[in-house]
């Protein structure tokens, strides 16, 4: 242990064992005759298991920043990690029935599922500029690739498209304001920047320059307004797995991704940051709820929802302080937990040669499977925030600590816009329960879908009525990461 | 958990469980076991309270609680017991009558579709009482209140499908509503200012408060404790049928008649008379509250008992009577005689409740003909009945050695040496109401039980006031004239039986130990000094036996003499008097008939006024502003908002492109002119 580099190397233990395996399964599928395509799907079960045992084994309380400060091995990316690796092995339990009907269920689709997911515990980790892009971008070309899997889909080619072509103006704006940032205060290192603006030295307009680019490409990665163009659009295009992932794990390294930039590289300019985030957070909240009304397409109706969670998720990171981030933490965990059970139970509707993706598909779900059509019911309580469900206890908390901070204008305008929410959720419910069904086709899931799937929509329900050690949790993660 | 403790626990939740089955699964289950669970549950549940009774007066009172509910702040919020004489001595009463009740209802009830769903709902009812006065604290307390509430509105509703058990129980609610609602402000008052609801914590700190005063309306103050204590006792109004909350009582005779006995004479509307006897630590603090009890009992206890001497239909006769002796036990309690109002309570429930049951086996016997005009003879026809009748009516207008004599007489001798404001009204009003009670009791007895059998002559309509069953519209109801009343099953006379002997007996033996031994003397509060009516009671008191004897020579017994006496002339040997008082006296006779107009009132002021509040509130504030401009406008508005943002997603590449440009770009100008 004495050695600097196997040290450096012990605390990415995880990310080494992902990126072995990706490039592990990518040569053997080269070896793999059609039917034993599973090895593949297994060999990437066991990754994420493996990646999440080891981030829990190697687990300290204290913080690690390694490889000359570019990555820092701590409790909140260890918990995030921890998260991502499960969110993603259910990601492929959902998915698994879906890509084997429609001709991806390929070792490509492995290795980029594990790709985007080394790209995003890269940016968990990141303590610097370049790691953070470094995981951005791997995982954003994970990501494009994986849209445009089924290249012979026009939807989904086109979807890909914009989503690369959109993606990499806001990568130019992230590197920009960067670079403006690096300009200003000569530091790339997060503590630097941090140590060098609290200097007061810096120009201050340069600084704003730099900022507002920032600030623009991370909204893009999040998906707030105006930035959100491509949501609905790759939501949409892409198959419901990848709808799927997109939707759900990278959540986790966005929200990482603002800790990591704002909180801890560019907290001494969060006043401007702050004012920012307010336009941005009401503009999404009200974008987001409002065109979700309209939406026949249960894929873009999601993707609207996303935005007006995002929403949500920005008044976390209004209220300054450990209170504010922890709340913003618990909402990303509960938003990432129902939107896998809703995509969930697209999957579970789709089969070969049909999607499940418009609101009629929904039709009298209760007569073809009453329990799939409670936990849709679960969930859409929980988007909705129904008491008692997690969704309701995550909207509050943030909502409180955003209330705390001073901000009861914004807090009110907010729970009106989740009134209007609460319309298009319920819909889903009105529909499930009291339409008659259009399609009759029994629902068969296998096994190990049927179990995680309840399992999911149980938690969000036992979530809900015992959030205190997810809370516990996330409060020890920001106590013990964020100074 | 101590073995008394289970029992405590057990006593309550075994009717609860009994409930419970016999609701859900009652209708799949054969009808047996219906009264069976229900009969066993309770039946359990009686054995029980005499145990606890026992221990009791081996000494052994408990009090604690058994389960926290919530902690908010320093105020905790419990589920407990105070088992003492009184709760004690009220669990067996009512275990009791409700025992009785429930054997009674396998006959009532038998030909009845809603049988096991009866069952369901009085042993629901028995669980909620028994929380009710077992309770060490106010939310239990009010818990217990409310549910006996709840039962009682369902039990009045029971034939659902028809329009006068609707309107009554409706009623029985919304007059409730009234009196729950003094009653929870009084309740926030003492967690205010006493910062507690357990029983013993707030009386050990009450005195402290005495001189305290509040201003409610500014510049107004009153004493705190009188506040409160006419706050409390307006829910007693409500739920004891105080004037003026007493206009449900007699409406909720549209319910069976094993409910009018069980909930509706012995036990449900006792429950404030209880309640202020547990509270006599808080009362005794406040002689203007206790002036105020006095009075609205004293006029309870008079002016109802008028209201029964016009009555034809055999229940109402019962329930006004019930009315008038409920005022008899406030009267009591305003004259700090808490005990002798207890006392009252427990002889009561059991000629009561023997009464009613009496006239629920008259109406089998007429085949659900309520109107005593129609009756006449039935001693011969229904022996039983006739005679537990008797024993029941000469109970209730105080005959010497009969229980209710001596709760009576302890009353009208309590108010007598009472000397608080109002005791003077109240001496006179219940000294003529034992004239009045005697009179129309036995108008009621005559008429039923003696002279012509009048169901074999031509009969009017008897359109109104039959408690039938409503599952067989060609059932006829009443007697054609040939047909011959009968004797009810054991079921029915086995309660009654069982009911006529404490009603002879009980008053004799337990007036001394109640009223002038130590059985209430932890539990109820009075303070010697300032109200000495119990101490000057005491020292008039030479033993049952003696009373009684001396009895005869008093006023009460000349004027529940004579009361008898009229009634048998007037209605036994020249029945066309009445007729004639009532033509001379027109206008008396239409306000009896109108029950002093407080119906009319009800309805026109506070129902109509209600409804006009409304309507107009429904117009203006739903229709119009919050349908038409809030929700269907912001539906719209949303609706129209929506369709327009849509169409900003238009799919072109360079227009999102363009929006995040032009997004920087704001934000640009925005934050570096700053």
């Amino acid at each position: 242990m004495n050695n600097p580099i196997v040290y450096d190397l012990m605390a990415a233990r995880p990310e080494i064992l992902v990126l072995t395996m990706a490039m592990v399964i990518l040569l053997v599928d080269l070896f793999l005759s059609e039917r034993h395509r599973y090895v593949g799907y297994v060999l990437s079960q066991l990754t994420l298991l493996g990646s999440a045992i080891l981030t829990v084994a190697t687990h300290t309380p204290g913080v690690a920043y390694v490889f000359n400060g570019m990555f820092v091995d701590d409790p909140m990316a260890d918990v995030l990690k921890l998260m991502m690796s499960l969110a993603t092995s259910v990601v492929l339990v959902y998915s698994r029935s879906y890509i084997a009907t429609r001709g991806m269920y390929r070792g490509e689709f492995f290795a980029l599922v594990l790709f985007a997911l080394l790209g995003m515990m890269i940016m968990v980790s990141g303590s610097h500029f370049l790691t953070l892009y470094m995981g951005l971008e791997l995982l954003s070309l994970s990501m494009y690739a994986l849209v445009a899997l089924d290249r012979d889909n026009p939807r989904a080619t086109e979807a890909a498209m914009k989503y690369f072509v959109l993606g990499a103006l806001a990568s130019g704006m992230l590197l920009y304001g960067m670079s403006m940032i690096y300009g200003a205060t000569g530091a790339l290192e997060l503590g630097q920047v941090r140590n060098a603006l609290m200097s007061g030295q810096p120009d201050h307009a340069v600084l704003i320059l730099g900022l507002v680019f920032v600030v623009a490409g991370l909204a893009f990665k999040i998906g707030a307004v105006p930035f959100q163009m491509w949501v609905p659009d790759v939501y949409h295009g892409s198959p419901t797995a990848v709808t799927l992932l997109i939707g759900s794990v990278p959540k986790f390294a966005a929200f990482a991704f603002f800790m990591r930039l704002l909180i801890q590289g560019l907290e001494p300019l969060g006043i401007d940051w702050q004012g920012m985030l307010i336009i941005m957070a009401v503009l999404s909240i009200s974008i987001g709820n409002i065109t979700a009304i309209a939406q026949t397409n249960i894929k873009r109706m999601l993707a609207y929802s996303t935005i007006s969670h995002v929403g949500f998720l920005l008044f976390g990171f209004l209220a300054v302080g450990p209170n504010g981030y922890t709340s913003a933490m618990f909402y990303i965990s509960a938003y990432v937990l129902m939107t896998l059970g809703a995509f969930g139970i697209l999957l579970l509707l789709s089969r070969q040669g049909f999607e499940a993706e418009h609101l009629d598909d929904l039709k009298g779900l209760n007569q073809r499977s009453p329990w799939y059509a409670f936990i849709m019911l679960l969930l859409m309580f929980s988007m909705a925030g129904v008491p008692p469900t997690l969704g309701f206890y995550a909207k509050f908390t943030v909502l409180q600590a955003a209330l705390q901070a001073g901000f009861v204008g914004l807090v009110i305008f907010a729970v009106l816009m989740a009134v209007i929410g609460a319309f298009y959720y319920l819909r889903v419910v009105k529909l499930m329960y009291f339409d008659e069904p259009i399609d009759q086709t029994p629902i068969k899931p296998q096994a190990d879908v049927a179990f995680v799937l309840s399992v999911n929509g149980l938690l969000v329900l036992l979530i809900g009525l015992m959030p205190e050690w997810l809370m516990e949790l996330c409060a020890y993660a920001i106590a013990q990461s964020i100074q | 958990m101590t073995y008394m403790q289970k029992i405590y626990l057990l006593i309550p939740l075994l009717p609860l469980l009994a409930a419970v089955v016999v609701g859900l699964f009652g209708r799949k289950l054969p009808r047996f076991t219906a009264h069976l669970f229900t009969i066993t549950g309770v039946g359990a549940s009686f054995a029980l309270s005499v145990l606890v009774f026992q221990d009791v007066l081996a000494g052994h009172i408990y009090n604690g609680a058994v389960y926290t509910w919530l902690t908010s702040g320093h105020t905790s919020f419990e589920v407990g017991f105070l088992i003492d004489p009184l709760s004690a001595m009220m669990m067996v009463v009512v275990t009791f009558v409700s025992l009785m009740v429930h054997i009674y209802t396998i006959g009532y009830m038998h030909e009845d579709p809603g049988y096991s769903r009866f069952f369901s709902y009085i042993s629901l009812f028995t669980f909620s009482m028994l929380m009710l006065v077992m309770s060490n604290n106010f939310m239990q307390l009010f818990f217990g209140w409310e549910a006996v509430g709840l039962v009682s509105y369902l039990l009045i509703g029971f034939w659902y499908t028809r329009p006068t058990a609707i309107y009554a129980n409706l009623k029985a609610f919304l007059v409730n509503r009234v009196g729950d609602f003094g009653f929870l402000l009084g309740i926030g008052m003492v967690l205010f200012f006493f910062g507690s609801l357990d029983y013993q914590a707030v009386f050990s700190v009450a005195p402290q408060f005495a001189d305290m005063n509040v201003e409610i309306v500014p510049g107004h103050s009153w004493s705190l404790l009188t506040v409160v204590c006419l706050l409390l006792f307006v829910g007693a109004m409500g739920k004891s049928a105080q004037v003026p909350l007493h206009v449900w009582l007699p409406d909720s005779m549209e319910g069976p008649t094993p409910i009018s006995a069980l909930i509706h004479a012995a036990t449900m509307v006792t429950a404030g008379i209880f309640m202020v006897a547990r509270m006599s630590p808080l009362y005794e603090l406040s002689t203007t509250a206790l002036s105020t009890v006095m009075v609205i009992g004293a006029i309870t206890a008079l002016f109802m008992g008028f209201l029964g001497i016009i009555q034809n239909d055999i229940k109402r006769v019962v329930a006004y009577s019930t009315l008038s002796q409920l005022g008899y036990m406030t009267v009591a309690l305003g004259a700090s005689a808490y005990s002798v109002a207890i006392f009252h309570l427990m002889t009561h429930a059991f000629f009561k409740a023997l009464l009613f049951l009496a006239a629920g086996s008259v109406i089998m016997g007429m085949h659900h003909d309520q109107d005593i005009r129609n009756m006449g003879g039935l001693r011969k026809y229904m022996p039983i009945t006739w005679l537990t009748s008797l024993i029941g009516s000469l109970a209730l207008i105080g005959t010497p050695f009969l229980s209710g004599f001596y709760s009576k007489d302890s009353i009208i001798e309590a108010a007598q040496m009472s000397h608080i404001p109002g005791s003077g009204f109240a001496y006179f009003a219940v000294l003529a109401g034992v004239f009045v009670t005697a009179f129309y009791s036995f108008r009621m007895y005559f008429l039923v039980f003696h002279g012509k059998s009048r169901w074999m002559e031509a009969k009017d309509d008897h359109g109104h006031g039959h408690d039938d069953h409503d599952h067989d519209d060609a059932h006829h109801h009443g007697l054609g004239p040939h047909d011959k009343p009968h004797e009810s099953p054991w079921v029915v006379t086995l309660p009654l039986i069982a009911l006529a002997i404490p009603s002879l007996v009980i008053g004799y033996l337990a007036i001394e130990p109640m009223l002038f031994g130590h059985f209430f003397s932890n539990v109820i509060f009075v303070d010697a000094e300032a109200h000495p009516t119990m101490h000057e009671l005491a020292h008039h008191f030479h033993g049952a036996a003696a009373m009684g004897l001396h009895a005869f020579t008093s006023l009460p017994f000349l004027l529940a003499a004579s009361g008898v006496a009229l009634s048998w002339f007037f209605y036994m040997k020249r029945p066309d008097i009445p007729a004639a008082i009532r033509q001379r006296f027109e206008l008396v006779y239409r306000i009896l008939d109108n029950k002093y107009g407080f119906d009319a009132f009800n309805e026109k002021f506070f129902a109509g006024g209600s409804r006009l509040i409304g309507s107009k509130l429904w117009q203006i504030g739903d229709v119009t502003i919050i349908d038409g401009l809030f929700v269907n406008g912001t539906a719209r508005l949303i609706g129209r908002v929506s369709a327009i943002i849509r169409h900003l997603q238009s799919g072109l590449i360079y227009h999102y492109a363009f929006a995040m440009i032009i997004g920087v770009f704001v934000l640009l100008t925005f934050f570096m002119k700053k």
